[in-house]
């Protein structure tokens, strides 16, 4: 012991000697070089969240930005949270691709649906959130040098993750179907079937998918998802379909899971999220479902990243949904009550947006609305010019108008941003007195219907 | 699909070996000493915290900051602060993450290319490996090595040690990061002073960054200081500091951890959080927040869960060491964490055919059969080794005394029955 000290102790003192390398460069001038960041996320480092909440945070703003509720969780979804806090086995580490009776519960919920049976440890991994689930798909199936077709606009995580995996986003964008301009729907929003084909190539792994769509709030129809699935089925490619709205699906529409379809079950991961199924995006977790040979990559990932998701909001999830799984045709099963009161504070504000003369589309599904905003003419010259019309849009209205909301461009790749920088998506699952706030400021604008009206209102210059 | 279904970063990582220990414990009737976490209750007042957390304000059912909810980066900084000798800025140079595995995850993508090498200190927690090769880097191990105790007397875990010289040889220009972990799991060494210098001087004139892992920080026993290492000179520019709620607070369910480190290499680990779970959950950041506030106010006092913990612990280490070697295994003495490893080489020699797969390692045989034969849960310690060095380190099993009294009660009676067993 004594020798291996003396040793040490001879080492320590030379390498405090050995300030230069053998070129006799000082080693402190390499030290900002050697701590570059891995290769995997150059030019990933922005991130619209951050820099709008950062926004949105002063107290005075109204904030319509973020897909954040500001309404209550159903009250037994918060029982059954507070039941699990008091709980002592819970405190501790679960199964680490979901806690038993969460899973279960999933498989029992998702079996329904499927009309399938669903193994609830094979065919199931709980994630962080809808994101995480997003992680481990991208992580665990698609590789540096393969490509994965993005729908644009698109949730904004989905190419930079693509890119963190060395892979390469493929862009096709929705394009709105020419209106008569009387009623602006999701449904008028679609992409071209050849121009879809078009951008399959030998190297395409997956496609993504989202259904209902944020920011657009489109709900994909049978046909729209059948040329998606023929399309996956012919070129041999993955399809991950993020659904974490699926319950949010308004009248006249219904959510369908492209997994159903004919040879579609063994090439599509689904991925849901407790955070939007229950008015509960803090407790991050979400889940994949998907046939075993795909979900164990998943799992893969999990035991390489974060193991295992917290104990007891899973197991207080896994209760909420057994509340639920209990009624699902009863009225009262969150799952139909919820889109019914969002569709109530939808309709107000398609009829509060139309009154001041701006064109939202009406979402069939989803808690987003998006409006173009170009004839309110606002002056923007004050904001910085190398940016889209709809971002300084948004920070100019956060800054005068203290409303925020989040710019359509932030969900495009930037040669789609033109198309689309003349949007900004609202976020409507707000309490009553929130869309009070927000009418109140949006009546205060009123659109110049000529330039005579622009004149008219100086305070819009 | 023609081409291979999965990822290729998946190469090689997908084997758990904990699965089948997990199975067969539940297939047994087993008194649990294998898995690493406590069986007993979190404190009163981190229980309350969570209640709260989850009672309060509904909003804490929404997202929180990204980077971390602000009242818990806010209070790690100003605790951590203190003891790590900086000025911590919450937002700058601390990112709360899903555990400390999470952080670990983090750091590795962050700041691990294809081609890099990573200096492994083993035995190791399992997770580095993968870990690394997952983000393209090569691991290079390194052993701490026993030195033999005079015979009949105990072995201290810090008697495991590196040689200066090898871990020397192991920095090539290649070397992007070395991963510290002390207080060690499975051995429960706790790092000196002077085997940091060693470390950090090497690390300093190799250009390398540290990643420590230090969740089990407050575990430390017979009057032994844990030191960060990002406190030594010239080591906090280079040094990311990991640490876990679920150690700290005896709730590992709850799944938060911290990292800590200077802004210019935080950023990047920002930038692999926000395009990987991009946020925690609010609620359990709520409670440790808390948590946080309360052994701030009861630092350094006898009412400090950080000093009540290891001071229980230490009884619990104590009584398992004692009760261990009356059926003729080794415990080694750790100085920390709430493991400790017994030698289980006399076993070897007077049971060498224990039934295995060809070639498995005689420790998982020996931990297999434990199992079965005995009711008793340990892992075998060769998990934590690097596959090439498997076979000179066959002969331990880790135990874990983070338990209740009435799980070391039952383990006595275990014992007692073996110890009849062993009698001709």
């Amino acid at each position: 012991m004594f020798l291996v000290q003396r040793r040490l102790y001879s080492l320590v003192s030379r390498a405090k000697l050995l300030k230069t390398n053998a070129l006799g460069f000082s080693t402190s001038a390499k030290m900002a070089l050697r701590f570059k960041n891995a290769k995997r996320i150059e030019g990933l480092d922005s991130n619209v969240w951050v820099e709008f909440t950062k926004l949105a945070a002063d107290p005075s703003v109204v904030n319509l930005g973020q897909g954040l509720p500001d309404i209550s969780p159903p009250t037994y979804v918060k029982e059954e949270l507070s039941k699990a806090a008091l709980t002592d086995n819970l405190n501790q580490y679960t199964r680490g691709f979901g806690h038993p009776s969460l899973v279960k519960a999933l498989s029992c919920l998702y079996e329904k649906i499927y009309q399938h049976p669903i193994d609830p440890n094979e065919e199931i991994v709980v994630t962080v959130g809808g994101y995480g689930s997003l992680l481990n798909a991208i992580q665990g199936l698609v590789d540096p040098g393969d490509e994965v077709i993005i729908m644009v606009p698109f949730y904004d995580c989905y190419a930079p993750m693509v890119r963190m995996a060395g892979a390469t986003p493929v862009f096709i964008p929705l394009r709105s179907k020419p209106t008569d301009g009387v009623k602006w729907s999701s449904s008028d929003w679609t992409f071209n079937p050849q121009e879809l084909e078009s951008k399959f190539s030998s190297k395409t792994k997956a496609i993504i998918l989202n259904t209902p769509h944020n920011p657009i709030g489109k709900v994909y129809t049978r046909e729209e998802l059948q040329v998606i699935a023929d399309l996956c089925i012919k070129y041999d490619t993955l399809c991950i379909s993020d659904e974490v709205y699926e319950w949010l699906v308004y009248t006249g529409h219904k959510h369908i899971k492209i997994a159903t379809f004919p040879g579609m079950w063994d090439r599509t991961i689904t991925i849901g999220s407790a955070g939007k199924t229950f008015s509960v995006t803090g407790w991050k977790l979400g889940w994949s479902i998907g046939p075993s040979h795909l979900i164990k990559h998943l799992q893969t990932v999990q035991q390489n990243t974060i193991y295992t998701c917290a104990t007891p909001l899973q197991a207080a999830l896994a209760q909420a949904l057994w509340v639920d799984i209990k009624r699902m045709d009863d009225p009262e099963c969150y799952f139909n009550s919820l889109p019914k009161e969002l569709e109530v504070k939808r309709d107000r504000m398609v009829r509060l947006l139309n009154s001041v003369g701006l064109k939202p589309i009406i979402p069939d599904g989803g808690y987003f609305i998006i409006a173009d905003v170009s004839s309110l003419d606002a002056d923007l010259s004050d904001m910085k010019s190398d940016e889209p019309y709809d971002y300084k849009f948004v920070k100019w209205m956060t800054k005068n108008k203290k409303l925020s909301a989040i710019p359509v461009s932030a969900f495009c790749d930037s040669e789609s941003k033109p198309q689309f920088e003349k949007l900004v998506r609202f976020c409507f699952i707000k309490k009553d007195s929130t869309l009070d706030a927000a009418e109140e400021i949006i009546k205060g604008w009123h659109s110049p219907k000529s330039d005579v009206n622009k004149r008219a209102f100086p305070s819009l210059l | 699909m023609a081409k291979q279904l999965q990822a290729r970063r998946l190469n090689g990582i997908d084997h758990n070996p904990w699965v089948e220990f997990v199975r067969l414990s539940k297939e047994y009737d087993v008194v649990n000493l294998g898995q690493g976490f406590p069986d007993f209750s979190p404190p009163d007042f981190a229980v309350q915290a969570f209640q709260q957390a989850t009672s309060g304000d509904f909003m804490l059912n929404q997202y929180t900051m990204a980077f971390g909810y602000p009242p818990l980066t806010k209070i790690l900084a100003s605790f951590f602060g203190k003891l790590l000798g900086q000025e911590l800025d919450p937002l700058k140079n601390v990112l709360v993450t899903v555990g400390a595995y999470g952080a670990l995850f983090t750091a590795f993508q962050a700041l691990v290319d294809e081609g890099d090498e990573v200096i492994i200190i083993e035995p190791a927690f399992d997770c580095y490996e993968p870990m690394t090769l997952m983000a393209g880097g090569r691991p290079v191990f390194v052993s701490l090595r026993p030195s033999p105790a005079p015979k009949g007397q105990l072995e201290y875990s810090n008697d495991w040690q590196l040689d200066p010289t090898e871990l020397a040889s192991k920095f090539t220009p290649r070397t992007k990061a070395l991963v510290l972990n002390t207080p060690n799991n499975p051995l429960g060494k706790v790092f000196s002073k002077m085997e940091l210098e060693l470390v950090a001087d090497l690390c300093q004139q190799h250009d390398v960054l540290c990643i420590s892992d230090e969740v089990y920080q407050w575990l430390v026993y017979d009057g032994h200081q844990h030191i960060s290492i990002a406190s030594l000179p010239g080591m906090w520019e280079r040094t990311l500091t990991i640490g876990s709620a679920g150690k700290s607070f005896s709730a590992t369910g709850w799944k938060v951890g911290w990292v800590m480190g200077p802004d210019n290499i935080m950023k990047h680990l920002r930038t692999v959080h926000q395009n990987s779970v991009f946020h925690c959950p609010t609620q359990a950041q709520a409670a440790v927040a808390q948590c946080f506030e309360r052994e701030q106010q009861n630092f350094g006092q006898p009412s400090s869960y950080f000093l009540q913990l290891p001071k229980a612990m230490q009884l619990n280490r104590d009584h398992m060491i004692r009760s261990l070697q009356s059926v003729g295994l080794k415990p080694l003495v750790p100085q920390g964490s709430y493991f400790l490893i017994a030698d289980i080489s006399d076993f070897k020699t007077k049971m060498p055919n224990l039934p295995g797969a060809e070639d498995e390692p005689y420790d998982r045989r020996f931990a297999k059969w434990m199992i079965k034969n005995k009711g008793l849960v340990a892992i075998p310690v060769s998990i934590f080794f690097s596959q090439p060095h498997q076979k000179d380190f066959d002969h331990y099993i880790r135990f874990c005394f983070v338990k209740d009294e009435a799980t070391l009660q039952a383990m006595d009676e275990r014992l007692r029955k073996w110890k009849r067993e062993l009698q001709p």
